[in-house]
């Protein structure tokens, strides 16, 4: 242990993976030593092993109904009690986590690079370029999240694929500014000169040199967002858009559960406190990050 | 001489991952009305020197000294409100790059006008003439045109001269400079330190100048302090500077190129000698 | 000093520059022979740091001719002349990637242009430039101003060029590290027959490093003089003249003016 340590600590690295492994080890022991960081990760690896492990960890069938057991209060048989018909609430939300996750992972994967690639193109070019790609990226800004979702999946057709694709058209126009914003930063920078003296191509550039400086930057956006993300998608679950009955993804749990708030306060609430808890974890985790991973607010917690 | 600065064992640290790094080690020195110089390189803690006379070394940084006091005041003792009305008023701090030190969004008039009145009850006409007639004293011909410029407005000799027409109209008794001139083009670089000393002699006030520049310092000062790591490794008389005997001030000296260089290599400071960076 | 006057490095013949729509360079006619080391010296906006940038391809809005060991350079950056022509920046702090190591920062040159053998040419390097094996993983915020610089000097290098342009290398320095960086360059410029065109305000450092000197005013050449001029003040141009006093002139010749 003692040596694994000084190996990865050590000032003069001998291998490019030696000293890559040491930055991230040096930023992981910044992330650690910020308490809310480490709640927000804590709750994402449990979000993570629960969806993983839910056929185990999962007392009943999310789906198997007993109409006997309608609407039965938390008790020790159902810990989060039933629905209105007789499925087991906690069941559901366990197997729920992984419509989130998900989700939250698809739209990041569609999103996130294809802001970063369009953002850096235009930040890097300036020109005509930048104008055109902006002003498309301004398009779609200007519409709320939400409409321009529910807009696309009027078109596409209700659906949990269909959702997840109209979030991530709708989320990538805001990682292209941001992209933009920080490449303008530097891409007058002598270092960016320099590579393009050596005789880069200007691809090269943009993916060797100019995507790595953004990425940074891009991860804390991204975990940011991630609660605005599940939340779109639980926005669209609720108005009977996002995934379809009988799936149990948190939104849709709510809409149903809606019918019956002021009785049954649980079936709303249950899977409303799991949206919360796991919106507060990425918020917790992304806040870490910046102060990690952006330079310019380092070592100040 | 009566000393108008008294300095005893001033000690700045800052916290790094490997615990406490003292960048100032115990400096003492005392002040008369008269122009000292610092100079070291960087990292040599002589910035942090200018900055803790005035208590401005930020958190998490730390300073302390066995004595301070500044005409009889104990600066130690002065509250932050107190230390407040020291600055600017009694001790003025002329910084590197008067681009950063003026405010963007307010005219030059404006905001040397408002460095005379936090300090000075003036009716408004008085504090306009006294703007004018300092913008004059730092040679800006045209004052009344300047005043209604914004700083981006302004050359950079210019942004120094009103930098030091801001530091200088509420008549401090000591200015420190921190290398007032290293931004600046070596003509320009001349007027203001000319600018600078002229008026320390016509207003009997003392100067603190921080430089890299060893033969700058060695122009404009009186007494030399040279700062190495932290410590005071050397103090003289500028005149006899070139005499110095410590040998990093001698390494120092001789790493200069000169006008007649005939050297076919510079000789280089043995930093395993001192620790080394 | 020696140099072979026959063959050019650098030839500027009546360039102009300019940034949108203000000419910031005027009239320039230099020429750089093989081997020479030539200074342009002048005071911020004087242009100097532009001819740099036009010669090296970073300020295409330019008119006039440049070529560089005989070959006419176009308005682009292009691979070719990245074989013959490097370029040494101001700023260490800005020069190099920040999240890049050493090691990646100088193979990047060889990647680019295919070259092989790339370990051994970079570990070459490095010793090279006088920087230990240690350094090599170590990523620039780990690094001091002058051992930045001389990470940037040898990834100009890596391509084996023949020419360097210098944009004041030294000024971001502390005078002990610029000394061991002028050092450093003059060493490299005697051992691989380099043509150094070099940018500065500071006219000792021209006097240790340079055969001949351009004094530059508003964009335009006022006078081509031998560094020699520097021991007495021999400049024969008003603005040179008052240049060099603001210099400091040469306090070692005050006896005889």
């Amino acid at each position: 242990m003692g040596t694994a340590k000084s190996w990865l600590l050590d000032d003069s690295p001998a291998s490019r993976l030696q000293a890559s492994l040491g930055r991230s080890y040096r930023m992981a022991r910044m992330l650690m030593r910020n308490p809310l960081a480490v709640v927000g990760a804590l709750i994402l690896l449990t979000l993570l092993v629960t969806a993983a492990f839910a056929p185990w960890i999962a007392p009943y069938s999310p789906l198997g109904q007993d109409l006997g057991a309608r609407l039965l209060p938390p008790s020790a048989a159902h810990w989060m009690g039933t629905d209105e018909l007789g499925r087991d609430i906690f069941s559901r939300v366990v197997y729920g986590a992984r419509i989130t996750l998900m989700i939250v992972v698809l739209v990041a994967v569609i999103a996130a690079p294809l802001g970063l690639l369009i953002g850096a193109i235009a930040g890097y070019f300036g020109g005509w370029v930048d104008r055109l790609l902006m002003g498309l990226t301004d398009v779609f800004l200007s519409m709320p999240k939400l409409i321009l979702a529910l807009a696309f999946v009027a078109a596409l057709g209700p659906g949990i694929e269909n959702a997840i694709i109209a979030i991530a058209i709708t989320s990538w126009p805001a990682y292209a500014r941001i992209a933009r914003a920080e490449t303008l930063t530097f891409r007058n920078a002598e270092f960016i000169a320099a590579t393009r003296l050596l005789g880069a191509s200007h691809g090269r550039i943009i993916v060797r040199h100019v995507l790595p400086l953004c990425t940074s930057s891009m991860i804390v956006r991204v975990t940011l967002d991630m609660a605005g993300i599940i939340l779109t998608a639980a926005g669209l679950g609720f108005l009977g858009l996002g995934a379809q009955p009988p799936l149990p993804e948190w939104g849709a749990m709510i809409s149903r559960g809606r019918t019956f708030i002021l009785d049954q306060w649980w079936v709303a609430t249950m899977p409303g406190f799991a949206i919360i808890i796991v919106s507060l974890g990425f918020c917790f985790l992304g806040d870490g990050l910046r102060d990690v991973l952006d330079p310019k607010q380092g070592g100040k917690s | 001489m009566t000393a108008l600065l008294e300095i005893e064992n001033l000690r700045v640290s800052f916290p790094t991952a490997s615990g406490r790094v003292e960048v100032v080690k115990g400096l003492s020195l005392s002040l008369g009305r008269e122009r000292l110089g610092i100079v070291g390189e960087s990292g040599s803690g002589k910035s942090m020197t200018g900055r803790a006379i005035l208590r401005l070394i930020r958190r998490p940084g730390r300073q302390q000294a066995d004595r301070m006091v500044f005409d009889g005041i104990d600066l130690q003792a002065r509250t932050e409100r107190g230390m407040r009305q020291l600055r600017g008023a009694r001790i003025s701090m002329i910084m590197q790059d008067p681009k950063f030190s003026l405010n963007p969004v307010m005219t030059v008039g404006d905001q040397i006008a408002e460095a005379l009145v936090t300090h000075e009850r003036l009716p408004r006409r008085d504090v306009r003439a006294r703007v004018i007639e300092m913008l004059h004293s730092v040679r800006i011909h045209d004052p009344e045109r300047v005043m209604d410029l914004y700083p981006h407005e302004v050359s950079g000799g210019m942004g120094q001269r009103i930098m030091i027409a801001m530091m200088l109209i509420p008549r401090p008794d000591l200015l420190i400079a921190d290398e007032p001139t290293s931004a600046l083009d070596v003509s320009v670089q001349a007027q203001v330190l000319d600018l600078i000393d002229e008026l320390v002699r016509e207003k009997g006030m003392a100067l603190i100048l921080i430089s890299h520049d060893l033969d700058l310092v060695a122009r404009y000062c009186d007494r030399i302090l040279v700062m190495h790591a932290g410590e005071v490794v050397g103090a003289c008389a500028a005149r006899d500077l070139h005499k110095a005997s410590h040998p990093y001030t001698r390494g120092l000296l001789a790493a200069v190129p000169r006008m007649e260089e005939t050297r076919e290599e510079l000789p280089v400071l043995d930093r395993s000698a001192w620790g080394g960076t | 000093m020696g140099w072979n006057m026959s063959v050019t490095a650098i030839s500027l013949q009546n360039l102009d520059v300019s940034y949108g729509t203000t000419k910031v360079v005027q009239g320039v006619n230099i020429e750089v022979a093989e081997g020479e080391s030539f200074a342009l010296v002048g005071e911020s906006g004087s242009g100097k740091s532009t001819i740099l940038r036009a010669i090296a391809g970073l300020a295409p809005d330019w008119t006039g001719a440049i070529s560089v060991l005989g070959a006419a350079r176009g308005h682009q950056v292009d691979r070719d002349f990245a074989t013959r022509c490097q370029m040494v920046f101001q700023d260490p702090y800005g020069s190099l990637h920040p999240r890049k190591t050493v090691d990646a920062v100088l193979s990047e040159p060889l990647l680019v242009h295919g070259f092989g053998n790339r370990s051994a040419r970079v570990a070459e390097m490095l010793a090279a430039v006088g920087l230990d094996q240690r350094f090599r993983f170590r990523f620039p915020h780990q690094l001091s101003g002058g051992q930045r610089q001389r990470v940037a000097i040898a990834r100009a290098l890596m391509l084996e060029p023949k020419v360097m342009l210098l944009d004041e290398p030294t000024s971001a320095l502390d005078v002990s590290v610029q000394a061991e960086i002028l050092n450093l360059l003059k060493k490299l410029r005697r051992q691989q027959g380099l043509t150094y065109l070099m940018v500065t305000h500071n006219l000792p450092v021209v006097s240790f490093m340079c055969d001949r000197m351009a004094i530059m005013q508003k964009g335009r050449v006022v006078e081509i003089a031998p560094a020699t001029a520097l021991h007495d003040g021999s400049f024969t141009d008003p603005y040179s003249q008052s240049l060099y006093a603001a210099s400091g002139g040469n306090p070692d010749r005050k006896d005889q003016p």
